[in-house]
């Protein structure tokens, strides 16, 4: 790791969060790639792959709920952690902090949108 | 007084205050449809090493920043930070003790906010307020590299006049031009009755070592010294890429007192025992913001980071950042007259101000464990004691932690020492350490 480097590097398959755990943190992908997993009944479900400057665990953040996925380097990755408190806090004070996100969430939304419409068009 | 589709803003000063000031407003005009036409003035080059593209300063983001421009999409580079820091060790007359980040990762960013010291081959480092710089021009200001001649009035409009053209006339000026440049004279020649801020001195020094010895006598923590020197509030050495960054804070920093420090026992241990204190590679003493400008704002004008309102002592970057976000806000979403930024930008300001008095509370404070041996003990066995403790159960380590790093306002830091689980150990181990019980503790002179 460069010494100038920012957050914890991860290495491939490393799990950085896990579905079901409590969430005080949310992360920012510094460097590499991470995936997002889903354990279900007929197993594991790769919903996406994140890249620099994605989000991801910020769902948990602000509904109080457990992870819904898991999520692990893909390769050797970087990512830095956003805690709960401090980062809730200063929305509240700054509520244009949570324009980023918001962005992010909803492009996911979009492209979540995009693949039930694609998956639902397949059906018979 | 609004902003509409057009409206230009100045903004004199290209450090961390102008140009996230920039970057905001473009970044909020963006998202609501609005089309500003934002001018930086910076005379900088800060691709020069040196003076020459410097805006002196210690040069750390603290972990709180970090993370806050992280969530706004603002991600620092290895490029740009040339050391992460994991931990703190605080020197005291009595022993060192090494205080690592409550997670194990690297949240804070020791930087060079210009291209490196003097002396430094031009290109090596990369300056973090360059980088700012180049986000804000990425979002559409446009820089101009040139000096401020004079800002007047034009029929209630403001207006810049530089480098000998003829003027332009601005919706809203912002002034981001520190406490160091004679900027601060444009504005309080606009006779809108904006004053500058009070300052005290620092002293800033970069000591070249290169990066194997600034590995091998600092690793990647900052070192701290609590030293009963008359007139140092706080002393620190910061570890970057090749070199070493001593910053000291006071109302009494000179010559004679960087050289007791730097030739202080506890100083030396953590520098090679070949290193000549008169071989610095660069110095300088800026001054700091310790009260703010009062008023910041009038009508069209606002004063935004050091030579508005800042924090004292600390996290002078972080304060740029949050009277940026609040300038930026208020004048896309209110508008830009002396109420405007009276009921809005001005909350801002007011809850640093107060943070800031609880923070020369803070500061008084120190002055006692300075003095009073049996407070260094106490202090040092309750962070020794609480070192295998859940991060929650640290009392006294987050306090220092959050003194030390800048990252949570002084009014936490007060809260949390007001707390049963740090008064009552803290009392007990003052009372152990006055009747002298566990004095012969142990000695750590190898914290990094």
């Amino acid at each position: 790791m460069r010494i100038g480097a920012l957050g914890k590097t991860y290495e491939d398959g490393q799990y950085i969060t896990k579905q079901g755990e409590s969430g005080q943190c949310m992360y920012i992908v510094q460097q590499g790639c991470v995936e997002v997993v889903v354990e279900g009944r007929e197993g594991e479900v790769v919903l996406s792959r994140l890249e620099i400057g994605d989000v991801f665990g910020e769902m948990a953040l602000f509904t109080g709920k457990p992870r819904s996925a898991s999520v692990r380097a893909q390769g050797s990755a970087r990512v830095l952690t956003v805690d709960k408190r401090g980062f809730l806090r200063r929305v509240h004070e700054d509520p244009s902090l949570a324009f980023h996100i918001l962005q992010r969430m909803s492009e996911r939304i979009q492209a979540l949108d995009e693949e039930v419409v694609r998956l639902r068009s397949r059906q018979p | 007084m609004r902003l509409a589709d057009g409206s230009c803003v100045g903004v004199i000063g290209g450090g961390p205050a102008g140009t996230l000031t920039s970057y905001f407003l473009l970044e909020t005009a963006e998202r609501v449809g609005l089309a500003l036409d934002v001018d930086i003035y910076e005379p900088r080059d800060f691709s020069r090493p040196g003076p020459a593209g410097c805006n002196m300063c210690g040069g750390i983001v603290s972990e709180s920043l970090v993370q806050l421009l992280a969530a706004e999409g603002i991600n620092l580079p290895p490029s740009v930070v040339q050391r992460g820091i994991d931990s703190y060790v605080l020197h005291t007359d009595q022993r060192q003790i090494r205080m690592a980040t409550p997670v194990e990762e690297m949240r804070i960013a020791a930087l060079h906010r210009g291209s490196g010291p003097k002396g430094c081959p031009p290109g090596e480092i990369e300056s973090f307020d360059g980088f700012l710089l180049d986000l804000a021009r990425e979002k559409g200001a446009h820089v101009h590299a040139c000096r401020v001649d004079e800002i007047a009035w034009d029929n209630g409009w403001p207006v810049i006049r530089a480098d000998g053209m003829p003027g332009k006339r601005y919706d809203m000026i912002v002034g981001a031009v520190g406490v160091n440049s004679t900027g601060l004279k444009l504005f309080e020649g606009l006779g809108s009755g904006l004053r500058k801020p009070h300052t005290a001195k620092t002293l800033i020094c970069e000591i070249c070592l290169g990066r194997e010895q600034v590995q091998e006598y600092l690793g990647n923590a900052m070192h701290v010294f609590l030293m009963d020197l008359p007139g140092l509030e706080f002393a620190a050495l910061i570890p970057k890429g090749d070199y070493v960054t001593v910053c000291m804070l006071g109302v009494g920093i000179d010559q004679s007192l960087a050289e007791r420090f730097m030739n202080s026992p506890d100083v030396r241990s953590c520098l090679p025992i070949e290193w000549d204190a008169k071989s610095s590679a660069c110095r300088c003493l800026p001054r700091i913001n310790v009260t703010g400008a009062k008023p910041c704002f009038a009508d069209r004008v606002v004063l935004v980071g050091d030579c508005g309102v800042s924090r004292l002592y600390k996290d002078g970057i972080g304060a740029a950042y949050r009277t940026a976000k609040a300038c930026a806000v208020t004048a896309i979403f209110r508008g830009v007259s002396k109420d405007d930024f009276r009921a809005h930008y001005w909350k801002t300001c007011r809850r640093l101000e107060w943070d800031n008095r609880l923070g020369k509370g803070l500061f008084l404070m120190s002055v006692f464990f300075r003095k009073l041996r049996f407070l260094r003990r106490a202090m040092l066995r309750m962070i020794e004691n609480e070192q295998h403790a859940a991060p929650k159960h640290r009392a006294m380590s987050t306090v220092m932690w959050n003194t030390f790093t800048g990252s949570a306002p002084y009014r936490d830091i007060v809260l949390r020492s007001l707390m049963p689980d740090f008064v009552i150990p803290f009392s007990m181990e003052c009372v152990r350490a006055l009747l002298g019980v566990g004095n012969g503790g142990p000695t750590s002179r190898s914290a990094h």
